[in-house]
């Protein structure tokens, strides 16, 4: 390739105007509107459809909604979700799920598992903040994901 | 008490006065450096220890003082444990002769707020400002390792070059003010043309333009700092250092930073002095005070267009910076003698 060195005049040679223009763009800066979110005072506010830590729904009657049809463990391209099903108690269905857990530390958050449930049982929520320091603490059980129930998630299909 | 005694007195005061001084200017540097690079890229800046993020200088202080003193195997000892001391001992030396008020009557003695009033005082600074790069050059030879190695030679090129420019630079407002002494280029500079103070920069803008740019390459800052250069060199000589010899090399470019700031407010920004203030009839001590107030309020200002620059201009090419100071700088430096020579022939 042939490198073609642009014809400069005096004005840009001398190189001072263009060093003024860059200072300029700097102090410009300098006085610009921040955009940074101070993290822990400021929380960050998830867009609509943002993908957070999972909860189980519950029905009218507070029971929780979920089936055991192991949709959601099949679809899991990780394979983090664990059920163990068990005859209902109630009339209208005929399972349950008595062990629900979900692996977050395997989880990539895809959105899959609640795309597949046929109950809308499984969601994900906004909840963005699961840190913690053992690896057990990873591993939310159902009730956990009962818990969570208070957080409502914004949808936009 | 003999005068002698309180002469060393007076002058323990002021030296003890001076470095803290110079200590806090370094302190409120770090701030502002940092601070003013996180605003000038648009982000926060390290704005968490203590309010606006004063104390961030302290908590860097700390982490320094309490790492692990680590001495390379294949170093050669005295040498590289002296380089660091050497530097900021230079460093702090050089500001000795800068002088940061007029002279105040106290106690029926005067008392000349400057630390050495010797009368070769510029030749002083030049001194002592070229010595500040064995600093460097010791800590890259003796470092052992070929990053510390390349960026000693290259500082050891860069500030030969440009030292010759800087000197000659000032060749013209020593011509003007026909003296060495810093306190009587100063005083050259409280007259006035009818309301304008004759300051040096209008007298010699391109004295000042001049010097500017090898000042900056001096003290080793972006778009000079090729000794440093992160990206070839990772950071040059200094790469075998930490823990608190690194600070100390902190410390030393930061005061260097500082005397060279003074030193153009001295040569060419009229030093303390207040323009249109004489008529005022203010209480001398007074006067004294605001005229330290506004030496320091200058040398900030030039700090400030230092840390500007800084996070502005990308880092020049090794031949890029070679080319411009010898082929551009010098002979702009001459032909400034060579003009400023002319017109005080033809304007006496
Ligand atoms: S979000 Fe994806 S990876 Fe996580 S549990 Fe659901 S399907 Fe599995
Ligand atoms: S959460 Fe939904 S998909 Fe998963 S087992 Fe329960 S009902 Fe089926």
């Amino acid at each position: 390739m042939r490198v073609v060195t642009p014809k400069l005049r005096l004005i840009d040679r001398i190189y001072i105007p263009a060093l003024i223009k860059g200072l300029y763009t700097t102090i410009k800066h300098f006085f610009m509107r921040r955009f940074t979110q101070e993290y822990p005072e400021e929380k960050r506010k998830p867009f609509p459809g943002y993908r957070g830590l999972h909860r189980l729904n519950k029905d009218h009657l507070g029971r929780v909604k979920c089936v055991a049809c192991f949709m959601c463990a099949t679809i899991c391209p990780s394979k983090c979700i664990e059920i163990e099903a068990d005859e209902a108690p109630w009339e209208d269905r005929e399972k349950y799920p008595v062990k629900f857990e979900i692996n977050t530390l395997r989880c990539i958050f895809c959105g899959m598992c609640e795309e597949a449930c046929p109950e809308l049982s499984i969601q994900l929520t906004h909840i963005y903040e699961m840190a913690d320091v053992t690896r057990e603490a990873f591993v939310r059980r159902k009730d956990d994901m009962l818990g969570t129930n208070e957080f409502w998630v914004l949808k936009e299909y | 008490m003999s005068p002698f005694w309180i002469d060393l007195i007076i002058m323990l005061i002021k030296v003890i006065v001076v470095m803290g001084a110079l200590l806090g200017g370094v302190v409120v540097m770090v701030v502002v450096e940092r601070r003013g690079a996180g605003f000038i890229q648009g982000r926060l800046g390290p704005n968490r220890v203590g309010p606006w993020g004063w104390l961030q200088p302290i908590a860097d202080g700390i982490k320094l003082f309490l790492k692990e003193e680590f001495i390379p195997a294949q170093a050669y000892k005295p040498l590289y444990l002296a380089a660091p001391a050497f530097f900021m001992f230079i460093a702090f030396v050089t500001f000795a002769v800068i002088p940061f008020g007029d002279k105040v009557e106290l106690f029926g003695r005067t008392i000349q707020l400057q630390i050495a009033d010797v009368n070769i005082g510029i030749l002083y600074i030049f001194a002592f400002a070229s010595l500040g790069v064995y600093g460097i050059v010791i800590a890259g030879w003796s470092s052992n390792n070929k990053f510390s190695l390349m960026g000693g030679l290259r500082s050891a090129a860069q500030m030969i070059s440009y030292e010759v420019a800087l000197g000659l630079s000032i060749i013209g407002v020593l011509m003007v003010g026909q003296s060495l002494r810093l306190n009587d280029i100063i005083g050259m500079q409280t007259q006035y043309w009818s309301y304008l103070p004759r300051w040096n920069i209008f007298i010699q803008p391109l004295g000042f333009l001049i010097f500017l740019i090898a000042a900056i390459a001096e003290v080793n800052r972006i778009p000079f700092d090729l000794c440093e250069a992160e990206q070839e060199l990772v950071v040059g000589y200094q790469v075998e250092y930490g823990s608190m010899k690194f600070a100390m090399y902190y410390l030393g470019e930061y005061t260097n930073l500082i005397t060279f700031s003074a030193l153009i407010v001295v040569l060419f920004f009229g030093g303390w002095h207040i323009p249109w203030i004489e008529g005022l009839n203010i209480h001398p001590l007074l006067l004294a005070l605001l005229q330290v107030v506004a030496f320091v309020v200058k040398v900030f200002a030039f700090l400030w267009f230092f840390v500007w620059v800084r996070w502005t201009f990308p880092r020049f090419r090794y031949d890029q910076l070679m080319r411009f100071g010898w082929l551009v700088l010098l002979p702009l430096a001459i032909f400034n003698i060579f003009v400023t020579g002319v017109v005080m022939v033809l304007i006496p």
